[in-house]
């Protein structure tokens, strides 16, 4: 006698009693602490947080906690808790040029006003494992010097100077909101942006290395990666003045990248733009140079056909949280549509005189 | 005047929208049949039942083209603090309310793009009366057919010809509603 | 859950999927972009349809969440159990009691009476999707009626198979207009669409896309005269209620091509056994 499976609800609740038991793992290991989290992965959550578009060190934390370490699942907790929030306003926009820089390279100058400053990069570390670390042991010292003081200038902006880069036209306009309207084609610059801010720093990564590799090959120069603090302000019309509401770090990449010119416009370079919360060159890196491949348009560049000129392609593709879900939704129940492929097939193969061995036993 | 401006919104805006939505909702899907919808007292001119709607339906992102003596002061300040839905002329709106008459010219609202269809506007009709009977309705959402006190019989037929594009109408009156989207043929 | 609204999603975005649904539902067929909210469950899970739902519901509402036909079934149950949490609706597995049912990949077998609503989730609502990728070439495809690839494809199956290969998410025309994508139902679920007596409403949360079909709306599943479109089943009784007119669902049963066909919607089977009818394999 057959009995249909029963019982989803209690299999669920089950699950979820095993997964939290797995989540804390051996007890007899001292349990990990969000503020631990915070200061002692704090890559990881600089990833949530730039994926998850919420600046909150503290919750992105807990998310990495409570995803087990699974960083796009991280990230959805920090998407479904940041979409349930009221928003009171809007910041002014913040101004890089004032950032307090960590960190703060040039890639087309030997030196330049504000210096370089190499920061706090694994760029020379030999990649041998450490095994003192596994020692916990001590910390030595970094050696410490006065904090520069006063505005640290853009690289492009010297280029500006002489005309030799693409203007960067200045607009007031509010931009677009993702998350608020749906994703209309063809996007705008400030709204590809807002995407590739969020989008996914593997799928983000393939892409660019792509274009470095022939497919919309755009010559990008890392005019400048910036990392460190900036304020927010935020207008209060109560107030009738803006008002320093916090700060955050922001890691700004600005890419040099050759332009042909044409008969009525001598040769400039043009810009590529990555802009990403927290500290994460890797992903403001490779959003510039896709959001380069991305204006071939608007520079009169020939579609190469190459994906990471593609708009559509890109913007539709990028976004972890959209793929995830739709990729690992094939893992829920599909009998019904299953089902009837199958009827289907039988059928086919019935008409096609193939011999079905199933049939031919019953 | 600050007092009536005040009053009258939705007591308990998550439940009183879900239902007045469910019947905008009944109304839109079954042409030519009446919702009774309350929980809004607006200002005159507006009807409970228009005021109703547009709780339900707008706010800041929805601009709203008031017509003729809806257009007063008493309305606006009612809907700018109830809805923050901001004002405008018809050929920029989202939604409209009015009596057929102060409404007219339809070909001033948006009808939507052959692309785009849905950005059209959706004009609140104030009607003296409401009855199902009347002109002659057919077409999605009616079985065989339906009858319904319409404004105009012409106007609401040139408008089903633009279809897919075309507006769409809520007609109201006191507490009750009916719905005529663009796709109902009327005679 | 306190800290939440009303069946969830803020009163802003209620009404910004209300309006959507209320175009959906003066346009059939057409789907109508919504800026679709991240939501506490995957995107592909039925993000679009609980959206759709928590905007619909009212605290009176009876809501039954079926998937697969069934409502044991553990997304089913995860859906239902959100809505018990937020809205605080009641939730039955009763189709003739539900007021809103919200399914993934089927129709219930008893027709739907009016007053009630059904809820799709959708994963892709593009029904040309397949056939070109690009959303920017669809929504022109659509608004010019070029429905040509579609027919050539359905055309290419049959000259390669002698049969129209689709046996799911089997496209329709709504209303002589829009061709629209059912949800992966089965084909056997295609004649329900149409002339309904329940409002219809379908939602795409990752796409962000709603569309809808008001009661009594002519839906035609596309075939062609020497090819007429046939809604078919595994040709076996019911195993468990001996219904012959459900759809069913094969269940392998041992390691020796045993198996049996039972009714994928659980409700009407029940019903059924509960009315006295036997399958040859009831116990």
């Amino acid at each position: 006698m057959y009995v249909a499976v029963k019982g989803g609800e209690r299999a669920i609740e089950n699950a979820h009693a095993w997964l939290a038991e797995e989540r804390r793992g051996d007890t007899d290991v001292a349990e990990l602490s969000i503020v631990q989290i915070r200061e002692q992965l704090s890559l990881a959550v600089n990833r949530v947080m730039a994926e998850g578009s919420l600046y909150d060190p503290d919750l992105a934390a807990l998310a990495i906690k409570q995803a087990r370490g699974d960083l796009i699942e991280a990230i959805f907790l920090i998407r479904a808790y940041r979409t349930t929030l009221p928003r009171f306003g809007t910041s002014k926009p913040v101004e890089t040029g004032t950032m307090a820089c960590d960190r703060r390279i040039s890639a087309t100058f030997k030196d330049l006003p504000g210096g370089q400053v190499l920061g706090p990069t694994f760029d020379y570390t030999h990649r041998l494992l450490d095994f003192k670390l596994a020692a916990e042991g001590d910390l030595p010292e970094a050696p410490m010097r006065e904090a520069q003081v006063g505005e640290v200038p853009h690289v492009t902006e010297f280029l500006n100077r002489e005309g030799l880069i693409e203007e960067a036209l200045h607009d007031d306009a509010p931009p677009p909101d993702l998350t608020r309207e749906p994703l209309e084609m063809p996007a705008e610059r400030a709204l590809r942006l807002q995407a590739l801010t969020r989008a996914d720093e593997g799928f983000t990564l393939g892409l660019a290395y792509s274009t470095q590799r022939g497919y919309a090959r755009n010559h990008a120069f890392v005019g400048e990666l910036r990392i460190g603090s900036v304020p927010v302000e935020m207008h209060i019309p109560e107030l009738g003045f803006a008002i320093d509401i916090g700060e955050v770090t922001l890691t700004e990449c600005e890419t040099v990248n050759q332009f042909k010119g044409s008969k009525t416009e001598p040769p400039q370079f043009t810009r590529g733009y990555g802009l990403v919360f927290g500290l994460n060159e890797r992903k403001a890196i490779s959003m510039a140079l896709v959001d380069r491949a991305l204006r071939w348009e608007e520079l009169g560049e020939d579609n190469e056909g190459a994906p990471a000129q593609d708009a559509e392609f890109v913007l539709y593709h990028a976004d972890n949280i959209q793929a995830t879900g739709f990729l690992e939704h094939i893992k829920l129940p599909h009998y019904v549509d299953f089902q009837s492929e199958l009827e289907l097939v039988r059928k086919l193969r019935r008409e096609a005189g193939a011999s079905d061995v199933q049939e031919a036993a019953e | 005047m600050q007092t009536q401006t005040l009053s009258g919104g939705f007591e308990d805006p998550a439940i009183q929208s879900a239902h007045a939505f469910r019947g905008i909702m009944e109304a839109m899907a079954r042409p030519g049949t009446l919702q009774t919808i309350s929980g809004a007292t607006p200002p005159a001119p507006l009807s409970p039942a228009a005021g109703c709607v547009l709780l339900a339906l707008c706010d800041t992102d929805t601009p709203v083209h008031l017509a003729g003596e809806t257009d007063c002061e008493a309305v606006r300040a009612w809907l700018a603090f109830h809805t923050g839905a901001p004002t405008t002329g018809s050929t920029h709106c989202m939604f409209a309310v009015g009596t057929w008459d102060t409404l007219a010219p339809l070909s001033a609202y948006q009808i939507g793009t052959s692309e785009y269809p849905d950005r059209s506007a959706t004009l609140i009709v104030e009607c003296p009366a409401l009855e199902t009977s009347g002109a002659t309705l057919t077409g999605p959402g009616i079985k065989d057919h339906a009858s319904l006190s319409v404004p105009d019989v012409q106007a609401l037929q040139s408008n089903r010809a633009l279809f897919p594009l075309g507006l769409d109408f809520i007609l109201t009156c006191e507490n009750q509603l009916a719905a005529l989207p663009r796709t109902t043929e009327v005679s | 859950m306190n800290a939440y609204n009303f069946a969830y999603l803020d009163e802003q975005t209620k009404r910004m999927i209300r309006r959507a649904i209320l175009k959906g539902l003066a346009i059939p067929g057409y789907q109508v972009p919504f800026a679709s909210r991240e939501m506490p469950m995957p995107y592909g899970w039925g993000t679009g349809g609980v959206q759709v739902s928590a905007a619909i519901l009212t605290p009176e509402d009876s809501f039954k969440v079926i998937d697969q036909g069934a409502d044991d079934t553990t997304n089913a149950v995860s859906i239902r159990t959100f809505f018990e949490r937020t809205a605080g609706v009641e939730t039955t597995t009763k189709t003739s009691e539900a007021s809103v049912i919200q399914t993934r990949h089927r129709i219930p077998e008893d027709p739907l009476i009016e007053g009630q609503i059904l809820v799709y989730q959708v994963p892709i609502p593009e029904p040309l999707r397949f056939l070109e990728p690009r959303e920017s070439e669809t929504r022109k495809m659509h608004s010019l009626e070029e429905y040509g690839l579609m027919h050539v494809k359905l055309y290419e199956d049959i000259s390669r198979h002698g049969h129209i290969a689709t046996a799911y998410a089997y496209p329709v025309k709504v209303e002589g207009q829009y061709v629209m994508d059912p949800s992966p139902i089965p084909k056997f679920d295609n004649p329900k669409l149409g002339d309904m007596a329940a409002i219809q409403l379908f939602g795409a949360g990752r796409e962000q896309r709603i569309y809808a079909l008001p009661p009594y709306t002519n839906v035609v599943s596309l075939d062609f005269e020497d090819h007429p479109f046939e809604a078919s089943k595994a040709d076996h009784p019911c195993g468990l209620c001996g219904a012959i007119d459900s759809y069913l669902d094969e269940v392998i049963i041992d390691d020796a091509g045993g198996r049996m066909f039972v009714c994928s919607d659980t409700d009407y089977c029940e019903n059924r056994q509960a009315a006295g009818h036997k399958g040859k394999d009831a116990a």
